[in-house]
């Protein structure tokens, strides 16, 4: 074993520090659109290097590079030590743009990649509904084809949509064969939202977060798009879906996150003057252990993805792991700020208008690690995959008919 | 970068395994726990005979990491040796440039290890030597002999019984005194392999469950398709696998050196042994009543995860040590 990246990493390491050191920071007096453009051609500068949109094709505005998840891994470090932009980020980098690529027209990829790669279009996701979560496949917005045939017209809701308030654009699943087998009568479609038929509202989550910031829900009256925006056929909009982002997708950005996160759990400690409690080293010694295994976890992962090699079943236990050490975190942490908890963070969600907070901004943890077990594939989800992909179990009887 | 096994690394478990798997079934584990012995010859001299008591010396190519990997099949064989004892004993003996090394590195003489200040020693009846590691006293090896009092117990793990054993002040060499670096690195070494015993026993109960809950039909199922179960058997897996990890680290932290390897030692010492704990409670409960027999066997898991638990020190005394190397 070996943590080292190697010469020819610390090499490419040293050019894209010599890369960043004069492109950024911006000036310190560079302030809103001004700031905006700095990072918007140090962003470009940065793709033409080859440092960022590895994955895209030069002609959607894209760096095309061979997959090189250790260069990658050097490029994010670089970045964040120099506190550098990287990516825009949301759902149309993760989503949008890798479906496209694969499943979409030559049409659609001209029309979206670019704009999206330069952060001009925000993407929504249209997959959840209020009677649509975890049996996603169930979806009931209806697509209905215009009588002359060249438009989508959409009814119905979707819910859960981050960026959801200044999303542009969307993708979305779309019931259109109702006749079908459920999984056989769905559509992917892109949409416009500045259109009459589209009303969005905030959802006020359970932090008080609201407004621009969080989570939107979607009313679709007779909403339209082309039929040239249909991503792949009509009814195949589960299987176009599954496309995710493969390429150089094993990073240990996610530990590093944890990381931070657990050493501000010790500060926290420190602050309320209970470090010195053996409970509280105890406790924190044991959501360490866990921490540790999911930082060392994901070098594993990474180290097999640089190799080319299979890492069995661990990448699929991540997410619930981190979910878990989340809400061991949470525990502690409502131990830990003791009375605190009485007062209610400034900002709610720590995302709104806030000064200076005590140790009650905890409670944006407290409450913001439930929403992990939730987002992105709930915990039993997980614990179904884990069983059935990771150990081979056989699949619930009520399920054994999905895909 | 490299943060997983090498082709050699597997083969070398691949071939820990096969032997145990030949010298060591589930009936000659059952025959040795209804009986009075201590060790187990033959098991023994299959593994040695692969070569694997010279690991831990600085020439063999090998170092901590490998010999995890054999301590892990171990734990999942719920293999009867002192192999940590013998590892530790041929490195302090070379190390201090004493004699017996051959004796040692070819497993003729069997070494197990004495925790400073533990009553209790596994394989003692049948040891030449016992390798006393004391972080407060330093190293000593003593030969079996004068100065050496053993009095067997009935030993709670059938796998590797443990005796009473007193042994003399001023017995036997010392070899390192306790500021000698070598005290601590020996001391480290040994936390990291009961780790990795605990983490070959826990993946083992964990695939033993998952098996049964495949074959085993109840209502007209396999009773791994409900979701109860399911996810028992899905947290089973998510506390053991990630785990694998943090082992490897501190292996790897340790033959490298590292500034943090006595405290990944300890962290991996505390962690695993949990983990085992649980693992092996959590396999009884999803087999049900056949879980709960003798013969169905997985109570010498059970055993061997009560004993990696307190040998050596217990998880929250180890997270004490992990709390105060952090500077918390």
């Amino acid at each position: 074993m070996d943590l080292s990246y190697g010469e020819a990493a610390e090499a490419f390491r040293a050019e894209v520090r010599a890369f960043l050191s004069p492109h950024w920071p911006p000036p310190s007096d560079t302030r809103g659109s001004d700031l905006k453009q700095f990072v918007r051609t140090f962003r470009a500068l940065a793709t033409e290097r080859g440092y960022l949109y590895r994955a895209i094709p030069r002609r959607y505005g894209g760096s095309e590079q061979p997959v090189d998840v250790i260069k990658a891994q050097v490029i994010r470090e670089e970045f964040a030590r120099a506190r550098a932009p990287m990516e825009v980020g949301g759902n149309g980098m993760n989503m949008t743009v890798p479906t496209l690529l694969e499943k979409g027209s030559d049409e659609q990829k001209d029309l979206f990649i670019r704009k999206t790669v330069e952060g001009d279009y925000i993407w929504g996701q249209g997959y959840s509904e209020p009677g649509a979560g975890s049996d996603l496949a169930s979806v009931r917005t209806k697509g209905e084809l215009s009588a002359d045939g060249s438009k989508w017209i959409i009814n119905g809701q979707k819910i859960w949509t981050s960026q959801g308030m200044q999303a542009t654009h969307m993708f979305m699943l779309v019931r259109t064969e109702p006749d079908a087998p459920k999984h056989d009568g769905i559509t992917y479609l892109l949409i416009d939202l500045d259109q009459p038929g589209v009303t969005r509202r905030p959802i006020r989550q359970m932090t008080g977060e609201e407004g621009d910031h969080t989570f939107c829900e979607f009313f679709f009256d007779n909403a339209e798009t082309p039929v040239s925006w249909q991503v792949g056929e009509r009814g195949q909009g589960w299987y176009v879906s599954r496309t995710t982002l493969k390429h150089e997708r094993a990073s240990i950005g996610g530990a590093d996150g944890l990381g931070r996160q657990f050493a501000k759990l010790v500060e926290l400690a420190r602050e309320v003057g209970r470090i010195d409690d053996p409970i509280i080293r105890d406790k924190l010694a044991q959501i360490e252990g866990f921490v540790l295994s999911h930082r060392y976890s994901s070098y594993r992962i990474f180290s097999c993805a640089a190799a080319g090699e299979d890492p069995g079943p661990v990448p699929l236990m991540m997410k619930l792991l981190l979910t878990e050490i989340g809400h061991e975190m949470a525990l502690l942490a409502q131990e830990l700020i003791g009375e605190n908890a009485f007062v209610e963070p400034a900002g709610a969600g720590g995302r709104g208008n806030r000064g200076p907070r005590g140790p009650e901004k905890w409670m944006d943890q407290i409450m913001g690690s439930l929403g992990n077990s939730i987002a992105g594939g709930a915990s039993n989800i997980q614990r179904n995959i884990i069983g059935e992909r990771g150990l081979g179990l056989p699949r619930d009887l009520a399920m054994s008919g999905e895909r | 970068m490299h943060f997983h096994l090498t082709g050699e690394q597997v083969a070398i478990q691949d071939a820990v395994r096969r032997t145990l798997a030949d010298s060591w079934p589930m009936e000659r584990i059952h025959a040795f726990a209804d009986g009075n012995e201590d060790f187990d010859r033959a098991s023994w001299e299959a593994l040695m005979a692969l070569g694997l008591g010279g690991m831990l010396l600085p020439d063999s190519g090998m170092g901590l990491l490998e010999a995890t990997l054999v301590s892990e099949v171990a734990g999942e064989a719920a293999a009867a040796g002192p192999l940590t004892g013998q590892w530790l004993a041929a490195m302090a003996v070379a190390a201090s440039g004493g004699t017996d090394l051959d004796a040692l590195v070819s497993g003729e003489a069997v070494a197990t290890l004495v925790h400073g200040g533990s009553a209790f020693v596994p394989c003692a009846r049948a040891a030449g030597f016992f390798l006393i590691v004391d972080r407060d006293a330093g190293v000593r090896l003593v030969p079996a002999g004068d100065g050496v009092t053993i009095e067997a117990v009935r030993a709670s793990d059938r796998s590797r019984p443990v005796s009473r054993v007193e042994i003399a002040e001023g017995a036997g060499e010392t070899l390192f005194a306790a500021a000698d670096p070598m005290t601590a690195r020996l001391a480290d070494a040994a936390l990291v392999l009961v780790a990795a015993d605990a983490l070959g026993g826990a993946q083992k109960v964990t695939d033993t469950s998952v098996a049964y809950a495949k074959e085993r039909e109840q209502f007209g199922q396999p009773i791994g398709r409900f979701q109860g179960l399911k996810h028992q058997l899905a947290h089973m897996a998510l506390d053991v696998e990630p785990a694998r990890a943090l082992v490897w680290y501190a292996a790897y932290a340790w033959d490298a050196g590292l500034p943090d390897a006595p405290r990944a030692a300890a962290m991996a010492k505390a962690h695993l042994c949990d983990v085992y704990v649980r693992a092996a409670r959590a396999a009884v409960a999803a087999h049900g009543g056949i879980g709960y027999t003798w013969e169905y066997g997985l109570n010498y898991w059970f055993r061997r995860a009560a004993f990696d638990r307190a040998w050596l020190g217990s998880p929250a005394e180890h997270r004490a040590r992990a709390a105060g190397l952090a500077g918390w």
